[in-house]
């Protein structure tokens, strides 16, 4: 299908997309690689009178090396991330993440700016950013601020950047020497998780030092499975990995649809869990 | 309101004036004539219409014509040197990967693309590195060894 009528502009800087957001009003919406936005249009699923393409800003592009963290560009492609050396050494789960979403193509154009801010409960991303502590930086008419990922992630595909602002970067914590794993569980090869857990951990000899574990499609937005966490300092057998993860979908609301109840949804929570953490252990 | 595009369509420059709201896929079949890249399904899962843009492939149908501005596009009629065939549209005339026909522009494409970064690629990493596309008459299984074959056309060693 043809998409709806919109204007289009191109800024070059973040001043110029947070003026044109301004200026377009409500109905605005910031184009980034597009990969979400497109099908909506497309299915006249939303109708925006004015796109801000934001592929173009320079500043949006890096992925840096800032000391405890590594910084990454709103519009730096899931592609790049997936390949970038800082990424790959310092913030593991994310490329493996990363490397999951979508397909080649997909991956080529679509920013992982693009997906956090877009907040899919089934999107792969945003559980591994709540997992790994990101913070957000967000430019708007005030200025920028920087959200915490426990805050960013408001509601379904609803975040912290509001109509008039831009996300500029995403800072993830450095987690150097962690082993890391993602899981999810789909019906075919491109579809979104029916749930996903991340998991990344830091081993002392062949005991859990350290666990932070993160979980897709378990509510509308991801959720830290805390209880998990604490239940797997100090353990070093796959049956403690067991008796942890039978915490997983604790304080959870998952939905029910088509393709899962929310019983079910909470059997795979704990199920993939299990697995993610003892891959990412070693285990 | 119409905004101007200078792309560069399988060696020749294109300059036009396009609606926003126009995709890639529609201004190089509609306008250009270039109807090797075909539309298949409409919601980003088939990959029929992947081309590749600055050397990456893409679907053509999830971006903007406005935003191939400055870029340059290789659709599957512009991957043959003269009357000679690009060694995976060799490959899979000779491996028979396809069927109907009608995914193996974006099938050939999203090869090019996958050869480019892994020449060797393992079987695995062929269905992997393939499933942004869809083919629904072949059971993949000629196309995996039509990409083969093309590794081992490209220099590859399988």
């Amino acid at each position: 299908m043809i998409p709806a009528a919109f204007d289009y502009v191109r800024p070059s800087t973040v001043d110029e997309a947070v003026a044109a957001l301004v200026a377009g009003g409500e109905d605005a919406k910031v184009l980034g690689g597009g990969q979400s936005l497109m099908p909506v249009l497309r299915l006249r699923m939303g109708a925006p009178s004015v796109l801000v393409d934001c592929s173009r800003i320079d500043e949006l592009k890096g992925i840096s090396d800032a000391g405890g963290a590594i910084v990454i560009g709103a519009g730096v492609t899931h592609d790049d991330v997936e390949k970038s050396a800082l990424v790959r050494e310092h913030v593991a789960l994310l490329a493996k993440v990363t490397a999951t979403v979508a397909d080649r193509q997909i991956r080529h154009r679509g920013t992982l700016g693009g997906a956090l801010a877009h907040a899919d409960p089934a999107g792969d991303q945003p559980g591994t950013a709540l997992a790994l502590g990101a913070t957000f930086t967000i430019a708007g008419p005030a200025g920028r601020r920087t959200v915490p990922a426990s805050e960013f992630f408001v509601d379904y595909f609803t975040t912290a950047v509001g109509p008039d602002e831009v996300l500029v970067s995403v800072s993830f914590p450095k987690h150097a020497g962690w082993g890391a794993h993602y899981e999810r569980f789909n019906r075919t090869a491109q579809a979104w998780a029916i749930v996903g857990a991340a998991a990344t951990v830091r081993m002392d000899g062949g005991t859990i030092a350290e666990a932070r574990v993160a979980l897709t499609n378990m509510g509308p937005s991801p959720v830290r499975a805390t209880t998990v966490e604490a239940a797997l300092v100090g353990v070093s057998t796959l049956a403690g990995i067991a008796a942890a993860a039978a915490h997983a979908a604790d304080g959870t609301r998952p939905t029910g649809d088509i393709h899962a109840d929310p019983e079910y949804r909470e059997h795979l929570a704990r199920v993939l869990t299990r697995r993610a953490v003892a891959a990412a252990a070693g285990i | 309101m119409p905004h101007h595009i200078s792309v560069t369509v399988d060696g020749t420059s294109y300059e036009a004036d396009v609606e926003p709201r126009q995709l890639l896929v529609h201004w190089l079949r509609d306008d250009l004539g270039r109807v090797g890249t075909v539309v298949g399904c409409d919601t980003s899962n088939c990959g029929a219409c992947t081309v590749l843009m600055d050397g990456r492939s893409i679907k053509s149908c999830s971006v903007l014509a406005v935003q191939a501005d400055g870029s340059e596009i290789t659709t599957i009629q512009g991957l043959a040197t003269g009357d000679e065939w690009h060694p995976v549209q060799a490959a899979f005339k000779e491996c028979h990967g396809l069927q109907c026909g009608y995914c193996t522009p974006g099938m050939v494409l999203a090869t090019v693309d996958l050869l480019a970064e892994n020449p060797n690629p393992t079987e695995e990493e062929i269905r992997d590195g393939l499933h942004g596309n869809l083919c629904r008459c072949t059971g993949y299984n000629n196309i995996v060894k039509s990409v083969q074959h093309a590794a081992g056309l490209m220099g590859g060693t399988k």
